[in-house]
Order: C-alpha cells, then structure tokens, then sequence
C-alpha cells in the first residue's frame, strides 16, 4: 500500500514542516520504501501474540516522590531562541 | 430528567472529561517540584524541559494517587498498563509529545453515584488514566509574543473519562462537586479550579423527540469553563443554542464534523473554535523511554484498606448513627475530611449530636467564613467545644449565654467552666430567684397589664415576649429561657386576670 502525496504532505502538516514541491516528491519516493521495507513483518505469523508494549523484559520502575533541585533559571532558559529573563517567549499563539 | 414536555421536546446528554493534578511533591517524571504559583520557570530541568537524552522515571506516589482515584470510583484496575506518546505541536509542550495512555489505561469501566431529587444516580466512568501536564501560556497585551512557563510541564494529571450519563446541566454540576468531594476526601488532588487542579471539558447532544422518533444531534464539545457554575450555564446555554441549530438545520449526529465550542464567560455564550482533529492525529505510539506498569492483588487490596470511608458512605452514617437530618449530614460531609472529623470528636461526647451539628453548622461554619480561616485554624479544640455544648444540654448554661462563652474562648482560649464561673454565666434556674424578678419586671411596667387586657390573640402573646425580653435583660440573659417562658406567662394572666385565649 503506497503512500499518496496527500498523505505525506498531512504528515508534514503535523510535524510542522514546511516541503518544497521537490522536497515532497522526494520524501514520498523515500518514505514508501521505508515503508516497504518494514511491510516484510507481515510475512511473520503473528496469531496469537501479544502486541509488544515495550522491548525490556523489565516492569515497575519508580522513583520516590522526592524533590530534588531544579536548573537555575538563566540556565532553563539559556538555550531558549527568544526570552525575557522570566518566561520562554514565542510567536504569538491565538486560541 | 428528561424533558419530554412541550416546552423542551428533547432530552439533554452530558458527559464530562476531567482533569485534576495530583498532590504529590515532585513532578510526575522528574524531581522538579510540583507546586503551583512559584516564579515561572524556576521548576523546570532537563527532563521536564524535554531536553534531548534525557529519561523519565515514574513517581510511584502519582501511581499509588492515581490507583487510590481509581478504585473510589469503582474502576477495574488493569493489571497491565503502559504509557504512550501523544505527538502534537505547541508550545506549551516542550518534547513535541505530552506521554499519556492510549489504549491500555490503567483503569476503566467504574462509577460515581451523585446526589439526586429523590435519591441517587449512577454516573458511568469510562476510563481514569495517569498523564503528565503541560507548561502555561501567557499571551501579552498588544500580542507581539506569547509567553511560556513550563514549571506545569510534567506534573502528574489525572484524566477521567465519564460516560455521557448526565442528563441536565445541574447533574453535570452535580457531579463535579461529588467527584472533588471524593478527590479531596482521599487527599488525592485539591481540586481547586481557579488555580487548574481542576478543569473540565463536556460533550453535550440532544436526542429530540420528533414524530415517534429519536434524533441525536451532532456532539459539541464544550472548553474553556473556569468554574462549576461556568459549566452548568455553559450547558443550560448549549442546550437551547442545539435545539435552536437542530430546528434551523435538521443535522444529526455524524452528518458534521465534531465541533469545538468555547464558554465565553462574559458573553455568557459559546463560540465556535477549530475543528476536532481526529485522534489518529495524534499518531499514538508506545513510550519507548517508560516500562510498562503491573498490578498485583495484593498492592489493590493494601489500596482498598487505605482508603477508608468516602464522603457518600459518611453521609450515610451520620444520618443513620448520629440521627442527623440529611441536611445536616449532607453540608457537615461537604466541609471535608476535617471537618467532619471536628464534628464527629464533638458528637461523641454529646446526648444529642443534632446539637453539635447546630453549633458546628452556625457558630462555627460562621466564624470560619468570617475569618477566612480552614477547621484546623479554628482556635477552640474539638473537646472545649464539646464541654460547652454539654453545659447546654445539662441545662448549666443557656444558648445566649453559651454563645458569650463561645466568644470569649474564640479569642482568649480557656475552659468553658472557667469562663462561666468567672463571668458568673451560670443559669438562673432558681424558680422563686426567678419569680421574683419577673414580679419586679411588671411592678416597673404597670401598662404591660393593662396592654394586655386591650389586645387579642396573638398580640397578647406579643406582649409576652416583650416581658421575657425584659427578664431576660435583668437576669443578664442568664434565665433558664423555658422556664422565665412559664412564669412570666402565669403571672401575667394572674394579674391581668384574663387568659390568652379570652
């Protein structure tokens, strides 16, 4: 089942990211061989087998609920394209 | 219930999406503290800032909040569960995924019983599962840049899921109060909308009654209500805009696409916002970073054993062991934990508890609103209180008085003995002590009698009331209140030489 222009092009939507009409045309020849590629699974039997929900053989791993210091602040927002000593700041977001 | 009248042809369908933050010290993945209202971005680290390399680890008191959430409502509890990754874009999401549980929550399929006319209802939950929070956006005036502080980002959140079993604004009201109640009871969130430890989505349709024929209407879902009375004119007002929508348009569930609506509280209407995305969207997948969660029989029932009694059970008991009207059970339960607690400590050593649930629903309730104060502020010990009380009963003291002791211990402490003693309170129930104030009282006031005389029926026992008051003055309102009723009744007719009813 290949995947359309259309599809990939949703998928770009929901990444955020903008594709040039090559760029487009080249992700959707690459993606379907990647996808291609894992279709080889189906060929495995898979009646009766539970879904996976994690790789490790491990379960239950906690931590006590205990506070521990967070990052200084200058640090926290160090990184940060834009700031104002307080908060990260972003381009506008209308709810 | 349903409104199957003329003036409302349909009945309403309401179910509710909850989320509640969970009371725990630190965050949900990470050590940073789960606290709100501290400068923003001061609880944040790499972790919860989604840095790249980095690893969450579950905080088994937000696991152990959640099973204790789950099981007060009556969920099945998997004994497998697993976290995934919701992806979506916004930036109040640093890792570009908010790690929730898609198709193995931990707990589903349970209840809550809410209060209703005439008894209980059943208030279906569909699924309770553990998820972290997002940061908050602040959006500027002018608009040039959104601000964002994650130190939300990461905190334990608790989605509860109801079934759409409500059936007018008032249920859906209903059952919030009865879900924080619950929440609060078992010092699992403090649910306090105002500052978010609490929000609320519904989702409302109608099914109308057309022609011999029910026709559901297309779902709305419902955000933005920041109050519970919010929520209940949220959905009184979507309820008529549906059914005005539903004559204009005819459209029927599943005809449209699932629409958004916000509560605009000083419009007090709901606009329309973008279109649902469909979940799929969110392209779900397994937390990698996460191992999967078990649940033994054993961990559910020490769970079960800690839980103790719930508010609707309590309610239950006050009315049946304490003889409480259900009025009384029903207020002194929704005051919380401690201050049923303070009741039932001052019931215990009491005759009658309606007489501690009167002080505790008066005096008490009055000074801790006047004040601002929470039960564990309140000054006099549950004890002292009961003591006072008693002397009520015991007929030591009468109410007016016992009132002047409450004022004094409230503000300088001390013992009610002591200070009944000392203010000389005790009550005058000397009868011929009595009598011969009330003598006094009406040699003062002749025209009391001749009053009297001239009136009728009620007015007479006006003029009754008036001697009373006066008794009451000169005996310092220390008179046994029944009995200056008695005698002041007797020697007035006595005097006057005509009766009440003549």
């Amino acid at each position: 089942m290949a995947l359309t222009k259309e599809e990939v092009e949703k998928v770009a939507l929901l990444a955020r990211l903008r594709l040039s009409p090559d760029e487009l045309e080249l992700m959707t020849t690459q993606l379907n061989k990647i996808v291609e590629y894992v279709e080889q699974l189906r060929e495995v039997d898979t009646t009766d087998v539970e879904p996976l929900a994690h790789p490790l053989p491990v379960t239950n791993v906690f931590r006590r609920d205990e506070v521990r210091p967070s990052l200084p602040r200058e640090e926290a927002l160090r990184n940060a394209p834009d700031h104002d000593d307080e908060f990260f700041l972003v381009p506008p977001v209308l709810e | 219930m349903s409104t199957t009248t003329d003036v409302a042809p349909y009945t309403v369908v309401i179910g509710l999406e909850v989320h509640v933050q969970l009371l725990t010290q630190s965050k949900l993945f990470c050590a940073c503290r789960n606290r709100f209202g501290d400068p923003p971005n001061t609880n944040v680290c790499p972790v919860c800032l989604g840095m790249p390399g980095v690893l969450p680890v579950m905080n088994r008191q937000a696991f152990e909040l959640a099973l204790r959430a789950a099981v007060a409502l009556n969920c099945k509890i998997a004994r497998f569960t697993k976290w995934d990754r919701k992806n979506y874009y916004y930036p109040d999401l640093p890792k570009n995924y908010q790690i929730s549980q898609y198709d193995l929550p931990f707990s589903s399929d349970g209840y809550l019983e809410i209060p209703v006319e005439g008894g209980t209802k059943r208030v279906g939950i569909i699924r309770v599962h553990l998820e972290e929070d997002a940061g908050k956006l602040l959006h500027g005036e002018g608009g040039k840049r959104s601000q964002v502080d994650l130190n939300r980002a990461g905190t334990p959140l608790l989605e509860i899921v109801t079934r759409p079993d409500m059936n007018s604004p008032a249920e859906a009201r209903t059952f919030l109060e009865e879900l924080r109640l619950l929440l609060r009871y078992l010092e699992v969130s403090d649910c306090n909308m105002q500052e978010g430890s609490l929000r609320c989505d519904a989702n409302i349709n109608l099914h109308v009654h057309h022609n011999g024929e029910i026709i559901a209407t297309p779902i709305v879902e419902v955000k933005n209500m920041n109050s519970f009375r919010a929520v209940e004119r949220a959905m009184a007002y979507e309820m008529e805009r549906q059914y005005e929508e539903w004559k204009r348009t005819g459209a029927r569930l599943g005809e449209v696409p699932k629409e958004t609506r916000g509560w605009d509280e000083n419009r007090n209407i709901t606009v329309s916002q973008r279109r649902k995305e469909e979940a799929s969207d969110y392209r779900y997948f397994p937390e990698p970073d996460l191992v999967p969660v078990t649940v033994t029989e054993e961990e559910l029932e020490r769970v079960r054993e800690s839980i103790g009694e719930l508010p609707a059970q309590r309610r239950l008991r006050f009315i049946s062991g304490y003889a409480l009207p259900e009025y009384d059970a029903r207020v002194i339960v929704e005051q919380g934990k401690k201050f049923a607690d303070y009741f039932e400590r001052v019931a215990r050593g009491l005759e009658h508890a309606k007489n501690a649930s009167n002080w505790m629903l008066q005096d008490v309730l009055r000074t801790l609103n006047e004040r601002g104060w929470t039960i564990e502020e309140f000054p006099i010990a549950a004890e002292k209180l009961c003591d006072l009380i008693r002397r009520v009963e015991r007929r030591e003291v009468n109410t007016h008085a016992a009132r002047e002791v409450f004022a004094e211990m409230l503000e300088g402490g001390g013992d009610p003995g002591e200070i009944i003693e000392r203010k000389g309170l005790a009550m005058v129930s000397d009868e011929d002590a009595l009598r011969q104030v009330v003598a006094a009282v009406l040699d003062k006031n002749p025209k009391v009698i001749e009053d009297f005389k001239k009136k009728k029926g009620k007015k007479r026992a006006q003029v009754a009331g008036f001697v009373r008051g006066l008794v009451m003055r000169e005996t310092r309102g220390k008179a046994d209140a029944s009995l200056v009723e008695k005698l002041v009744n007797e020697m007035i007719v006595e005097r006057a030489g005509v009766g009440f009813d003549s």
